[in-house]
């Protein structure tokens, strides 16, 4: 029994409001939990296969060049050692970019970055090839390498089709009340998931098997298939447990490649684990941005002109650019606008999508913008948002689909008492803290991407799931139990659900906030097909149909689901994007308010209090929701003030490599973080009537901060992360107050 | 990691003797810097040393009214004891400022004082470093050196010598107590283990083959107030960009007695008598920690991306100074 449903039209009903089980939305525990927490939930690093031999992959020591030679025979002798692979025609370049269909660049026989992958030692165990990985002898020819990205700016190409302009932001900017022109600049970010990535690969005859640290199974096959040149049928990926991606598991990686060719020509699995330094040298990165400002408001606080225009880098051949403009282009009015990105070619790491590919740096830039022109208007923060909410799309005149934004600002500025904050910078000094408060809009586009689920219901009474969907931390095992449940009545312990295997059917995966939603939705509809079988065994229609506590009931007749019956009762659902997506604006929105304390002395920065008020349609699970968000805001909290991937001018390396020195938050980073919800639906968005929120709650948190920093301390930073050294020579004297 | 022999000594002079006639030895107790360094191949010895058990983990009295600290007590216990809460504050502050909490149950007093640096140069093997290979050259000179040391760096290294613990027992004129594989004993001034890199940046301190480290002794509490104040990029488990340990006592509104170290400025644990002998005896003043700084700060040489040090040290050393003589601590 298969369902393809594609939305074209918005869904005036959902299910999920009608069968009352009071398992949807409801903050459940992760019912994967016990398993992660007691060792059990195995991640890909985490198989053995009988006689597994380990790989490690060798990094290029220099940034830009060619290899000369590589002397297998320098570790042929070291003890344990099994082989040196270096096969330039298969191994990858660089990791695929996420949704890829295709292989990423491989046959590349020079050296574009530093830490591309050139070789992989293959031994009995990790430390004997990790030793014989140091000790392999590699001579190279060095090249001149585009490592300087300051120096190299003017060299920018325009990225094609990036460019977008309406009216005359020039003569919107002459002709303003107020203006706000600047640029911003952020900094390269690495996911520096925990989990690094990592692959086993083994070989059933001429079928490839890998257990995989990847966010997007069923695309990464199709990767994989054509790096290795196999049928994707003789592909298989298993993905049970990923310790977080953030964007950097979307695409296969270089490890993905090899550990399958050195398992082909060694006829042993091979296991290939990357280590910290190599996650940070040769996976992805978001790039570096530089962001040019420029909003034009009139005596009103009305925006008459809204241009956002970004610089990034990346490798030659990658065209992706960081769209830092994705929210600017429909968050705020303004007749005349302009966007636009340009690429500058680097010999740098891969630059690719990382945890909100464009909000999470682009609203730094727009929300500062923001916080200084209500400053020249000498209107409140809040109200110049509020102020400026478009009743349609700027540009294309769409409708929104839903959109809680000015609640969101509303409430949150009630909850978190924004009355009382002093709009005068440096007006508060507590000890030897200044403090101030900062407030910024939350949005994140939301997509729906074509996803399947196959839902069995055994006569026992229990209810399967399977899809090649993954859950990289995000709650996903917990949330399609949910909806399965509510929707076929039984308790959340009668469902099981297998995820991460391209066995299965091919998922959304996870990435773009867009899993929850798609890979649901896929679950919906095999369970409403399944409803319907269930009331054409009863004889009646299934709009009187009632599941409940593994029971059926049509009217009078009431029959428990195991004896109702007897085989295995299957259904397979497809959901597809349609013309919903093409007729609506769809995003989540919010408001993250934060309070700061700058040292007065040192410019050390505390972050205090951090609220967020968000509505993303359905919240399916409080609880995991309210997770993305507090992960999202602690991004936020790293991305204000502590994270930077540092790259060496001169050798093209990142210097910073390892947790000790590439800063994210820790818990004392970290203060009482507080989310809410707002009751919304989105009939425009899927018939669960949700959208995405993995991202929206780093979407504009770092603006919050960095707009508290100015109130506390009238400093202002453009250049993220603020760390105390763009402070301490601006810092007032606290004995002026 | 390359493989290694491992021996087990069971008293300190035997794992000198053992030190003494061996290539390539280290010492192991917690192992919290040596083995990452070991992974990363960045020290590859021939031999490790288990010294963790051997008995030098006591804390005791001595003679004089100071402390003696086995060379493997643990940060964790130290920072808990009784005495140093109640003695030697400063240490007990700087100790728990340094790290997490899990690397301070493993890592011991002896070891935290031979931390390597964690210049990023130093940690990667494809970049010279004078330290790491002799003669390869300083990338962090002209490079990314923001974390890097503004005092006693050369034109050959300008690597920090990373402890917090090290800074505030320096302030306490700690000194530290060695085996030599002769089966003598000798007493180094912490101020005395130390050595500036020069041209010769890979010997970072006065040990010498097979020379062990078995205590820590503190001179009798001087009483006075005493501050760690540790300033880094975030709020816990960095290293710092700046510290000042100060042991400050106040006579009649008059600096009686100073002792101060800092950290995140320099190879190793700065101390200056110069500074010291500046405040004794003055009344204290903005314009008297202005020119504390200008006397620490003197020889201070920024090298780019690190020039914020010397206005941070300044700043940090002020606010220090007014903390201790009864301003906001």
């Amino acid at each position: 029994m298969d369902v393809n449903f594609k939305m074209d039209k918005p869904v005036e009903r959902s299910l999920l409001d009608t069968t009352n089980q009071n398992i949807i939305s409801r903050p459940l525990d992760r019912i994967e939990g016990p398993l992660k927490v007691s060792g059990r939930a195995k991640y890909s690093a985490e198989f053995k296969l009988p006689n597994m031999a380990h790989g490690v992959l060798v990094g290029a020591a220099i940034g830009k060049g060619r290899v000369k030679e590589i002397d297998v025979k320098s570790v042929e002798a070291l003890p344990g050692v099994l082989m040196v692979v270096t096969d330039t025609e298969k191994f990858l370049r660089n990791p695929a970019q996420g949704m890829d269909t295709e292989a990423p660049k491989q046959g590349v026989t020079s050296i574009d970055y530093f830490g591309q992958p050139i070789a992989l030692v293959v031994a009995e165990t990790f430390e004997a090839a990790r030793n014989a990985a140091n000790a392999l002898s590699v001579t190279y020819e060095d090249a001149e390498g585009r490592f300087d990205f300051d120096a190299r700016i003017d060299t920018a190409k325009p990225k094609k089709d990036s460019e977008k302009n309406q009216g005359d932001v020039d003569d919107a900017m002459r002709s303003a009340h107020a203006n706000v022109d600047a640029k911003w600049t952020t900094p390269s970010q690495s996911s520096a998931a925990m989990e690094p990535h990592a692959s086993l690969a083994h070989w059933e005859g001429q079928k490839l098997v890998l257990y995989g640290s990847y966010q997007m199974l069923s695309s990464n096959r199709l990767q994989l298939a054509d790096a290795m040149g196999l049928d994707p049928e003789d592909v298989r990926i298993l993905a049970h447990y990923v310790g977080g991606g953030f964007g950097a598991k979307l695409g296969i990686g270089p490890e993905s490649v090899a550990a399958a060719v050195a398992a082909k020509d060694l006829g042993r699995p091979v296991r290939v684990v990357m280590t910290r330094q190599q996650v940070f040298e040769a996976t992805v990165r978001r790039s570096n941005t530089v962001q040019h400002l420029q909003l034009a408001a009139d005596a009103e606080g009305r925006l008459t002109g809204v241009s956002h225009e970004t610089i990034t880098g990346n490798l030659e051949g990658e065209d992706f650019s960081e769209p830092a403009s994705a929210a600017t282009q429909f968050l705020y009015s303004g007749a005349n606008r302009r966007f636009g990105n340009e690429i500058v070619l680097m010999d740098q790491v891969l630059a690719g999508s990382m945890r909100a590919p464009g909000e999470a740096v682009g609203m730094l830039a727009l929300e500062g913008a923001m916080d200084e022109l209500a400053e020249l208007l000498d209107v409140d923060p809040v109200e110049l948002r509020k102020r400026n909410i478009p009743e349609r799309h700027p540009t294309s005149d769409l409708p929104f689909s839903s959109r809680s934004l000015a609640e969101c600002l509303e409430i949150g500025a009630r909850d978190f008492g924004w009355s009382k904050r002093k709009s005068a910078p440096a007006s508060t000094l507590e000890g030897e803290w200044w403090i101030g408060h900062g407030m910024a809009t939350a949005a994140r586009s939301n997509m729906l991407i074509k996803s399947s689920a196959r839902v069995t219901l055994q006569p026992d009474g229990r209810a399967l799931v399977e899809t090649d969907m993954t859950d990289i931390g995000t709650g996903t095992y917990t949330i399609l139990a949910q909806i399965a449940a509510e929707l076929l009545g039984l308790p959340i312990d009668a469902v099981d659900i297998h995820l991460g295997d391209t066995n299965f059917p091919p998922a959304s995966g996870s990435g773009g906030s867009f899993g929850a939603a798609s890979a649901g939705t896929s679950v919906y509809l095999a369970c409403e097909k399944l409803r319907q079988t269930i009331a054409e065994k009863l004889g009646g229609e299934v709009e009187d149909l009632v599941l409940s506590d593994g029971m059926a009931r049509m009217g009078n007749t009431s029959e428990p689901l195991s004896e109702l019956i007897a085989e295995p009762l299957e259904a397979t659902a497809t959901v597809e994007p349609g013309e919903t997506g093409k007729a609506f604006v769809q995003a989540g929105f919010g408001a993250h308010f934060a309070e700061v304390a700058v040292h007065a002395h040192t410019g050390e920065v505390r972050v205090r209090r951090m609220e967020g008020t968000f509505a993303a349609g359905r919240i399916l699970n409080e609880k995991t929701a309210i997770s993305q968000c507090f992960g999202g805001m602690v991004f936020g909290i790293g991305t204000a003030l502590t994270e930077d991937m540092m790259h060496d001018h001169r050798y093209g390396h990142i210097v910073n490599r390892d947790l000790a020195e590439y800063h994210l938050p820790v818990n004392a980073d970290v203060p009482q973080l507080k989310v809410k919800f707002l009751e919304e639906r989105d009939h425009a968005a899927n018939p669960l009537l949700a959208k995405g929120i993995g991202e929206l709650g780093i979407s504009g948190a770092g603006a919050a901060i960095a707009n508290a920093i100015y109130n506390a301390c009238g400093v202002r930073v453009r250049d993220y992360p603020i760390t105390l050294d763009k402070l301490i020579d601006h810092l007032p004297d606290p004995k002026g107050l | 990691m390359k493989a290694f022999d491992y021996q087990r000594a069971d008293s300190a002079q035997a794992a000198a003797a053992m030190a003494a006639n061996a290539q390539g030895v280290r010492f192991i107790a917690g192992g919290t810097n040596l083995l990452d360094l070991m992974k990363l191949e960045i020290e590859r010895p021939e031999t490790v040393i288990d010294i963790s058990r051997l008995p030098l983990d006591a804390i005791e009295d001595t003679e004089d009214g100071g402390l003696r600290i086995g060379a493997l007590v643990t940060n964790s216990d130290l920072a808990a004891d009784a005495r140093v809460r109640r003695d030697y504050e400063v240490l007990a502050r700087a100790l728990l400022s340094g790290a997490s909490g899990q690397l301070r149950n493993k890592a011991t007093t002896g070891g935290n004082l031979l931390q390597r640096t964690r210049c990023f140069y130093f940690y990667n093997r494809a970049m010279p470093c004078n330290k790491r290979e002799p003669g390869s050259g300083c990338a962090a000179l002209e490079g990314r050196n923001r974390i890097h040391a503004i005092l006693g760096g050369s034109e050959h290294c300008i690597a920090t010598h990373p402890s917090d613990m090290a800074v505030a027992m320096m302030a306490l004129g700690a000194s530290v107590e060695i085996q030599s594989p002769d089966g003598k004993t000798k007493t180094l001034a912490l101020s005395e283990l130390y050595r500036l890199p020069g041209d010769t940046p890979h010997l970072e301190t006065e040990l010498e083959q097979g020379d062990l480290i078995t205590g820590v002794v503190l001179p009798a509490p001087v009483g006075g107030r005493q501050i760690y104040r540790k300033v880094r990029d975030r709020a816990s488990y960095a290293f710092a960009l700046v510290s000042v340990a100060a042991v400050i006592g106040l006579e009649d509104g008059k600096i009686g007695s100073a002792q101060l170290a800092f950290g995140g400025l320099a190879p190793m644990p700065w101390r200056n008598s110069d500074l010291e002998d500046a405040l004794i005896g003055q009344t204290p003043s903005p314009e008297l920690w202005g020119r504390a700084a200008d006397i620490l700060l003197a020889d201070a040489k920024g090298h780019g991306e690190n020039d914020f040090k010397i206005a941070l040290a300044r700043r940090t050393l002020a606010h220090v100074l007014d903390a201790a003589c009864g301003g906001e601590k």
